[in-house]
């Protein structure tokens, strides 16, 4: 999951960062006379570190770049679950509040006035995915949902004084008959 | 108009300028404030404050942009206390600016208390002219009236910046020190104050001029609807202003540490070729890496968002490996006096690293999908401003308090300023992390209610942000006690 994913990360590069700190810090009020040594140190450290950073962070960086959610919704070619939906002050209309799982919902997202975003959240308020919600553009979000379950579609772009409690229900039921005789 | 010049070559014992002093009193006053309503905020989310929604939004809008004032104010006085030391700028415009923002400060605070106005800071269109009600057309356009007075106060700063900066150096590239960066190193680059000053006057003349052509844009519409913007556009020129003016903010502060650690620890902090070569990748990877505030926006280009990714990545090396590598080897091992001072500054390049990392990841699209406008978002802003802008902002305080050199006497520092300091650093870092924790749960921002399992987090949260609150009354009130001798005496 990405929430924890990037929570872990966090800490343990925050945890390392602050180690190096206080590793300093702590020896901060010793001397040496001769810097010199200690500074052609650090500028090979930071040299190593530079291509360490570079050649760890540009797979990483590419292998995220391969499945973003702006392509999918051009290539997935399965037919989809279509619901329109559009941001109001301060309530969302669709199309229909039901989907099931198994196959791509495809969420065609517009506001009527004001910014909002589109944001799941499912049963135990994780969000799985977003969207913005702007006037006058339709940004489309396909989402594949893989349990069934009633959703909460939460405001991510404040919108004024009801931003918070905009909220509304999204039924995803387990798939039919035929969708799973399909797959 | 006379103009009065700051003298050249300002040494430490020179008297410091009143306008600086007044810039930084201000700042500290305003922070202060501004850090109670962001812990009424804090408890109103945890359920131990009742505020009614348009209370919350409203102390969030003012939040918001007060803090973002502030930041700049505190920062452009950094940058022009020591800019002036190797320029000669102009007391008068520097005057205008503390002018021209507390009569913006004053149009928003009427904006928002008498007017009602809760746009946030960001005022992202239509959101001022469509708000059911809920405020007028005249308090949406006082408010962005008053951020348009303080940008153009800032923009005037700027172009005098440019002015001083081409009067000494011929031009932009040689303060960037091009000579240095992209010949020999002939060991005469530009100190890092000017490159500093340079890279920020360039991104910046571009980020207000930005943001003043959407805000004027925002209040011919607040008049005539009929004159719409493009909602996308809109939400472009207002992220690129915003994102920039508060990175610059860091950029600024920052001088700060590259001239007051070295006078601490007895090591030069030279423009090398690396340092050069960082500040100089900044004013591209700054105004390119916006986009990863739009990425949630699918109808924007792919390659657009892409980029931004790409760059956010990018755009942390420099601040990683070039000023925290740096500001760690000025320190190690030198035989440093620990003061406030120095104290803070360190804190400070650590909070700035540390809250690259959790920016840099949310630059990431599949992990943005999950996290954006969650409290993550303020989690990592807050990292690198409460923990990195700021703190240089105190450290330079403190450094002026001392009479603008290292403490040379043992003790001299008092007992609590040492609990301050430690209260601010712990309970600091503890604030920042319930807002990540709370992201990570899925919390959105600006929710003026919470669900209940978000409450821990927002509880924790406030009781943190009370004893930073407290820390920072320690510092601003010290720095006010000691305004005396951090006017110094003509030597
Ligand atoms: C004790 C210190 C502080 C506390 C308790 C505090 C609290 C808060 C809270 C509760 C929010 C709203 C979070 C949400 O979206 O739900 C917030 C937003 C914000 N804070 Fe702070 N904050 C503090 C310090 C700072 C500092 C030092 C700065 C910058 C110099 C700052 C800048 C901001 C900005 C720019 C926002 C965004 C406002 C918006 O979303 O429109 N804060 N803060």
């Amino acid at each position: 999951m990405y929430q924890t994913l990037a929570w872990q990360l966090s800490l343990i590069l925050m945890g390392v960062l602050l180690a190096a700190f206080l590793f300093v810090a702590l020896r901060a009020r010793d001397r040496v006379e001769d810097a010199a040594p200690l500074i052609s140190r650090a500028y090979r450290i930071r040299g190593i570190l530079f291509w360490a950073i570079l050649v760890v962070l540009t797979p990483v960086m590419l292998y995220t770049l391969i499945d973003l959610p702006y392509a999918s919704a051009g290539i997935d070619r399965r037919e989809a679950q279509v619901i329109e939906v559009v941001g109001k002050q301060w309530a969302w209309d669709l199309s229909t509040d039901q989907a099931s799982v198994g196959t791509p919902v495809e969420f065609r997202v517009t506001s009527a006035a004001v910014n909002h975003g589109l944001g799941i959240y499912d049963e135990d308020m994780r969000l799985v995915a977003q969207v913005m919600a702007m006037p006058e553009y339709t940004n489309t979000l396909r989402h594949t949902f893989s349990e069934p379950g009633t959703y909460k579609l939460l405001c991510l772009e404040y919108c004024g004084m009801i931003h918070h409690d905009m909220i509304a229900e999204l039924k995803v039921g387990a798939a039919s008959e035929e969708e799973t005789a399909r797959d | 108009m006379t103009d009065t010049y700051v003298t050249t070559n300002m040494t430490a014992h020179d008297r410091t300028p009143i306008p600086v002093l007044a810039c930084l009193a201000t700042a500290g006053a305003v922070v202060l404030l501004m850090m109670v309503f962001g812990l009424l905020l804090r408890l109103a989310q945890g359920g131990m404050l009742d505020l009614a929604p348009d209370t919350f939004y409203e102390l969030l809008t003012l939040h918001g942009a007060g803090m973002v004032g502030i930041a700049a104010l505190g920062s452009v006085a950094v940058m022009w206390y020591f800019l002036g030391q190797y320029v000669r700028l102009s007391g008068a415009v520097f005057v205008a600016n503390l002018v021209l923002f507390l009569v913006g400060v004053v149009m928003i605070l009427a904006s928002v208390l008498f007017g009602g106005f809760a746009g946030a800071w960001t005022f992202l269109y239509p959101l001022p002219a469509q708000p059911m009600g809920v405020w007028s057309a005249h308090a949406a356009a006082l408010f962005v009236g008053g951020l348009l007075v303080i940008g153009t106060g800032f923009l005037l700063l700027y172009l005098d910046v440019a002015r001083a900066i081409l009067g000494r150096y011929g031009s932009l590239g040689r303060a960037l020190g091009w000579p240095q960066l992209f010949g020999h190193d002939d060991g005469r680059a530009p100190p890092v104050a000017v490159v500093a000053s340079t890279m920020v006057l360039i991104i910046n003349t571009i980020g207000i001029t930005t943001g003043a052509a959407i805000l004027v844009m925002t209040l011919v519409n607040l008049y005539v609807p009929a004159f719409g913007i493009d909602p996308l556009l809109a939400k472009n020129m207002t992220y690129f202003f915003g994102h920039v003016f508060i990175n610059a903010t860091i950029y600024m502060a920052v001088i700060a540490v590259y001239e007051i650690l070295p006078r601490y620890t007895g090591r030069p902090w030279k423009s090398s070729k690396v340092v050069l070569a960082a500040w100089n990748a900044s004013v591209i990877m700054v105004m390119t890496n916006y986009p990863h505030h739009l990425l949630m926006d699918f109808a924007m280009p792919e390659w657009a968002l892409v980029a931004g990714q790409v760059i956010s990545y990018a755009s942390g090396l420099p601040v990683l490996v070039v000023t925290v590598i740096g500001a760690l080897t000025n320190v190690h091992r030198s035989g440093m006096r620990w003061d406030l001072a120095s104290g803070l500054l360190l804190l400070s390049v650590f909070g700035w690293g540390a809250g690259v990392i959790p920016a840099i990841i949310d630059a990431t699209v599949v992990i943005n999908q999950v996290m954006h406008n969650t409290l993550w978002v303020p989690g990592h802003f807050h990292t690198y401003l409460l923990l990195g802008m700021l703190p240089m902002v105190l450290g330079f305080m403190y450094f002026l308090a001392r009479g603008g050199r290292p403490t040379d006497a043992a003790g001299a520092e008092r007992g609590i300023d040492r609990i301050g300091f430690w209260v601010f650093a712990v309970a600091g870092l503890g604030f920042v992390l319930a807002f990540l924790a709370g992201g990570r749960a899925g919390a959105p921002r600006r929710y003026a209610e919470h669900l209940a399992q978000w409450l821990p987090y927002d509880r924790a949260g406030a009781l943190f942000a009370a004893l930073v609150l407290a820390a920072t009354l320690v510092f601003v009130a010290r720095f006010l006690l000691r305004l005396g001798s951090a006017r110094g005496r003509v030597a």
